[in-house]
């Protein structure tokens, strides 16, 4: 989860940094060494390339997904924080909408993890709502422990797994 | 066998005069299947024999192998090998010599043949004796399409097992599952059925759709599930099994999921999940009237009928974790029956209705376990990393379920399996499948 968060705020960071430097400033400015600078340039130069309103820009801005505790559903603090991003970008493109997929980790019934998903679908969804998007252009889907986004079964994966996904129709 | 063949009535019948007289002088031949771990019966399967073409010799060869599978299969009985037999052939209608089965430790003895009919179909005979007392058990005779020889040797096999054991038997049933292929992250499902010792294997989707959790209706001729039909959102359908036809269970604004048919089979109870809130619905299959049964924020779901219809076993976490409830048909008095350590899922009816089975979770561990419908007497009879979805055979004495096993990063493992065990905890056994398998559901005996 943190790698995740980690890679957001840094493409998040990278993006105002490239409005504002060209590539060979920021290899002066990282400071970090030669190793930096080809990783930043591939950045910067998909991040023009994102076509406005798509899912890859939606990723790259804010992440396309949250994550929820063991059998949990609430939104903890950067998953609100994510989902705030999600509404900014419903606000810029007024056409677009999402479906938001719930997804669990391995280690509950199926039949639950179905009901379980569609509550953390959900819970995002309202939260969307209260933030004034249009509850018509959100959509849920639940796909309980079907569609695991990491393999193995251990704590990070679980982790990865209990999540919400934003899919942009 | 196809599907057409299995549907031609199977015509069953006391045949034979029952010889046996109304009280033998000793005590039974009887296997008591309650009480835990037994020595299987030794019992001496013959070589059903035929009067004619070898095709027909084979088969008696064959059934009487189905015969012998199915019963050791149960775990209550080990059949002998038949190399050892010093009596190689018996007449129908003369005893047998006991004494030679003695020596060979036979304590039943199962003497069939097979014949040509008329009019193209089959009959397949049997008597069974005590070995010991020396005493004509049974003896029973069943018609059919030559195809249907494997259902006739179940039958056979499910009539040994009701004289001996006093239960009913299960061999002549089904099993519908999820058929798995391919990594855990683009997993390919698919329906299947088959005979419940695997032969006659038949997928009935193609794996374009994600489908998950089917279960038979009361006559086994209809299969209900869940189908993300069309990459859409996920519902319930019913499948035909003589017409391959499906067909989507209402239009509700949200998911439809954990179909389960009601016994009568008039009806179809099921969750619905709506703006994160899970419910249970029944809907009448003539009228199409849905039902609203729970009503709680909580999630309620895995809903099964007990087999008078009378009860509804479900799910819920209304209690912070899930439990297991009860409530009437219509909904009205729920009770929570669940109070063990974890959390408990999953829970069906046994079909005789004296026990719930269920999934619990504890401690990372899963188990497969048994209470009786008031919550007392829980018995737990299987443990693992990953163990879920007992189905009853319609006997009320076996589980099926699936296990799966861990993976690792690269995503090997994570194989699953499907597995019975006896409700005594004993007798575990792979259930062999052509690939992984997941959400098994037994059916009832077949009629048809």
């Amino acid at each position: 989860m943190r790698a995740m968060k980690l890679f957001g705020a840094l493409a998040a960071l990278l993006l105002v940094v490239a409005c504002e430097s060209t590539p060979e400033d920021m290899g002066g400015a990282s400071g970090a060494g030669g190793a930096l600078q080809p990783t930043t340039e591939i950045i910067v130069d998909e991040t023009v390339t994102y076509a406005p309103g798509s899912q890859e820009e939606l990723t790259a801005l804010y992440g396309d997904r949250v994550f929820f505790g063991t059998d949990q559903s609430d939104l903890q603090a950067d998953a609100r924080a994510t989902l705030e991003g999600w509404s900014q970008w419903l606000r810029q493109y007024p056409s677009a909408t999402l479906t938001v997929e719930g997804h669990c980790d391995e280690r509950g019934t199926r039949e639950y993890n179905l009901a379980l998903g569609e509550r953390r679908a959900s819970a995002a969804k309202n939260y969307l709502v209260a933030l004034g998007i249009n509850p018509n252009r959100i959509a849920t889907i639940s796909y309980g422990k079907e569609r695991p986004a990491v393999l193995g079964s251990n704590e990070f994966a679980w982790a990865q797994n209990r999540r919400g996904v934003a899919a942009v129709n | 066998m196809t599907i057409r063949s299995a549907t031609v009535a199977i015509l069953a019948g006391l045949a034979l005069v029952l010889l046996a007289s109304a009280l033998p002088a000793r005590a039974e031949l009887r296997v008591p299947i309650t009480e835990g771990q037994l020595e299987p019966l030794p019992i001496a399967i013959m070589n059903f024999e035929a009067s004619g073409t070898p095709e027909l010799t084979e088969l008696g060869n064959k059934i009487a192998e189905i015969v012998r599978q199915d019963l050791e299969r149960s775990g209550l009985f080990k059949p002998i090998d038949p190399r050892a037999f010093i009596e190689t052939s018996v007449a129908f209608d003369n005893n047998p010599r006991f004494g030679d089965w003695r020596l060979v430790n036979a304590q039943a003895l199962v003497v069939g043949r097979v014949d040509a009919q008329p009019n193209g179909e089959i009959s397949v005979q049997f008597r069974l004796w005590d070995v010991f007392a020396e005493e004509h058990m049974t003896a029973k005779k069943f018609n059919g399409v030559p195809d249907a020889w494997r259902r006739m040797a179940h039958k056979v096999a499910d009539t040994v097992y009701h004289r001996i054991t006093g239960e009913e038997g299960y061999f002549d049933t089904r099993v519908v599952y999820i058929a798995e292929s391919g990594p855990a992250d683009r997993r390919e499902k698919r329906l299947a059925i088959m005979d419940q010792d695997s032969a006659n294997h038949r997928f009935l989707t193609d794996g374009a759709d994600l489908v998950l959790t089917p279960r038979f209706s009361p006559t086994a001729q209809e299969i209900t599930y869940l189908s993300y039909l069309d990459r859409k959102r996920p519902r319930v359908y019913l499948y035909n099994i003589d017409t391959g036809q499906q067909e989507v269970l209402g239009e509700f604004d949200g998911m439809t999921f954990a179909p389960r048919f009601a016994p009568s089979g008039n009806r179809v109870v099921m969750s619905l999940a709506s703006s994160g809130n899970t419910e249970i619905y029944t809907m009448d299959l003539r009228t199409r009237r849905v039902a609203r049964l729970t009503n709680h924020p909580a999630i309620d779901t895995h809903p099964s009928y007990s087999p008078d219809g009378s009860q509804i076993v479900f799910e819920s976490d209304r209690g912070g974790a899930q439990q297991l409830y009860v409530m009437n048909g219509d909904g009205s008095d729920v009770r929570r029956i669940s109070f063990g350590e974890g959390r408990y899922a999953t829970p069906v009816w046994s079909p005789r209705g004296d026990l719930i089975a269920f999934t619990k979770l504890h401690k990372g561990r899963f188990f497969i376990g048994a209470m009786k419908p008031d919550g007392s007497g829980e018995r737990l009879l299987t443990s693992d990393f990953l163990v879920e979805g007992p189905t009853w055979a319609p006997n009320g004495r076996v589980l099926m379920f699936y296990r799966q096993t861990p993976s690792d990063k690269q995503g090997s493992g994570g194989h699953t399996n499907l597995f019975s065990i006896d409700l005594t905890g004993y007798n575990e056994r792979q259930i062999p499948t052509p690939v992984d398998g997941s959400d098994p559901a037994w059916s009832p005996l077949l009629l048809q």
